[in-house]
């Protein structure tokens, strides 16, 4: 209902019958979501396409197997990410200078590499970095006689990382910068009052936090963390980079393989525009409801 | 000032705030004793709420000391939540948490911070609502509630954690005039029942119903105090006098 403004303003005190305002051809014209045809049209197609060309039909099955990945790798990084951005968002806020500035480090250094560029220095860099430092920490605790902790540790060898847990550990560390933010400004939006509430009642910060302000800060952000979760479904196509088989890396291995690039990358767009059109709707949907029963 | 004895329950010494450069309190002196109803009047950013923002800590005094039941706050003093317990503090704009039903918003800090369990802490906030005049709106969230209801409704969740203090920050000034009187009316039996009450407020009404001491402020400082009677019909000060002219002119 963005279009009110070319509406003539109704008087006040005019009868209620004339409040409810007819719309007109041109503006049900105008605010008609055409752009769902074209949709439409591309599902229709496709599936034309899938039933009746049989190298389509056999691109998608072949694709489809990625499908899995793709979802799992998503809904753990997304989750990690979570508790990574609350972590992050709540350090961006703290009183405690070095907390505040650490938070503030890990936001700015993400935000300043491109997705790509983290994902292959966190999985083949960072990861493999730390736990080299496990190791030395592991022969160490184990020369000072802690061996029952230590010898685990020494023990770690390079692959116990396997690429698909590394893709997700770099995708969950690149979301919970993004999230952090939303979180900080989630809870920046909530009045200083409440928290001043909580505080006189003897509540620490912690609890103040927990029960008062993040309860009303993360529904009001609940449409925005909606949002960066089509945003990773999306990302997660980088993680074909480190040969996790996500449907991106499926689809590239099956062009490779049979030349059949047309096939092979119309069908992976398409499987991408289908889930996230159906978050997308679904995001919506929950952004209507929390305006319908938002008591303020 | 009056040294304080046993029974001071708030005792301020030499209260400097600074916001910044800008000075809210200058070196403010006063004990409240026990039982006792203390009423704040005073110009607009003559400090009073800064005031009563330091006897519960919400702002840090710059220097001087604030003691409440022989304790004396500081920014170290882990105790600062179980003091604060004791202290009930009623806002200009109630601060009620609109997530929460109001029986939920009485419940919360008495189980969080008390350790009450569920039935009895219901049980008292329902005790609290009955008091307040508002039982039927145990399970409204504060945004289906007047101003009046929601103002009874931050008193009756101060009251549950039976404080020893009560401080309100004129809580009458955000609602409409015919909520006023709902509010004071519970202000008012509040005081009769020997609670301990520091209030800003500019109902001349309640002061001298209510207050044994009325508290002029101006410009960070207690400019002048007594009994309601001496302050509002026999004020020495001339800052006193324009003020409580003004005020009453309106
Ligand atoms: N958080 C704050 N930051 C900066 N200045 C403040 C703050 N709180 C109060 N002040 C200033 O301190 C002075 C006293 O304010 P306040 O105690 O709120 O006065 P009153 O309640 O009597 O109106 C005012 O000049 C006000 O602008
Ligand atoms: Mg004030």
């Amino acid at each position: 209902m963005t279009h009110s403004s070319d509406i003539e303003p109704i008087p006040p005190d005019a009868p209620l019958a004339a409040k409810v305002h007819k719309r007109s051809l041109q503006e049900r014209i105008d605010e008609f979501p055409w752009w769902m045809g074209g949709v439409f049209v591309i599902a229709v197609g496709a599936f034309y396409l899938v039933t009746t060309q049989a190298s389509f039909g056999e691109a998608l099955n072949f694709i489809r197997i990625g499908i899995g990945i793709t979802i799992t790798t998503t809904l753990y990084a997304y989750s990690i990410a979570l508790v990574l951005g609350l972590i992050a968002g709540l350090g961006r806020i703290s009183r405690n200078v070095v907390i505040r500035n650490l938070a503030t480090l890990y936001i700015e250094l993400v935000r300043g590499i491109p997705i790509l560029v983290l994902i292959f220095y966190i999985a083949l860099v960072a990861v493999p970095d730390s736990l080299g430092i496990f190791k030395t920490l592991g022969a160490w605790l184990d020369s000072i006689g802690l061996d029952f902790i230590g010898g685990p540790l020494a023990s770690i060898n390079n692959d116990a990382i396997p690429l698909n847990v590394r893709a997700i550990i770099a995708l969950s560390v690149t979301y919970g910068a993004f999230l952090a933010e939303i979180f900080r400004a989630g809870i920046q939006s909530i009045g200083q009052g409440q928290m001043e509430a909580a505080r006189s009642l003897g509540m620490s910060y912690a609890q103040a936090m927990r029960y008062v302000i993040l309860p009303q800060a993360i529904r009001n952000v609940l449409p925005a963390l909606g949002n960066d979760f089509v945003a990773m479904v999306k990302d997660s196509s980088l993680v074909s980079v480190l040969a996790v088989r996500d449907i991106t890396q499926v689809a590239r291995l099956y062009a490779g393989r049979t030349f059949r690039f047309r096939e092979a990358y119309t069908i992976l767009a398409i499987l991408y525009l289908g889930m996230t059109l159906i978050l997308s709707v679904l995001v919506r949907v929950l952004e209507r409801r929390l305006h319908g029963n938002s008591r303020k | 000032m009056a040294t304080a004895g046993n029974k001071a329950i708030i005792d301020i010494r030499n209260l400097h705030k600074y916001f910044g450069s800008v000075q809210a309190l200058r070196g403010v002196n006063l004990t409240v004793e026990r039982g006792k109803v203390v009423v704040i009047v005073g110009p607009s950013g003559s400090g009073k709420s800064t005031l009563l923002r330091c006897i519960n800590h919400l702002e840090v005094e710059t220097e001087g000391e604030v003691w409440v039941d022989g304790k004396r706050l500081n920014e170290k003093n882990k105790d600062i939540n179980s003091i604060r317990a004791e202290i009930g503090m009623v806002f200009q704009l109630f601060n009620l948490f609109p997530h929460l039903t109001v029986l939920d918003n009485i419940i919360l800090a008495q189980r969080v911070v008390r350790g009450r369990s569920k039935d009895e802490a219901a049980q008292v906030a329902r005790e609290q609502l009955k008091r307040v005049g508002i039982p039927e709106k145990a399970d409204s969230f504060p945004g289906q509630l007047s101003g009046g209801q929601q103002q009874r409704v931050a008193i009756a969740r101060a009251l549950a954690m039976n404080p020893k203090i009560m401080l309100f920050d004129e809580p009458t000034s955000a609602l409409d005039p015919e909520m006023i009187k709902e509010v004071l009316d519970v202000m008012l039996a509040l005081a009769k029942e020997g609670m301990t009450m520091v209030c800003v407020t500019h109902e001349m009404g309640f002061a001298r119903a209510a207050a044994d001491e009325v508290i002029f402020m101006d410009n960070g400082l207690i400019v002048e105090m007594g009994s309601p009677a001496d302050v509002f019909n026999n004020p020495k000060e001339e800052r006193t006098k324009l003020f409580l002219s003004q005020i009453l002119a309106h």
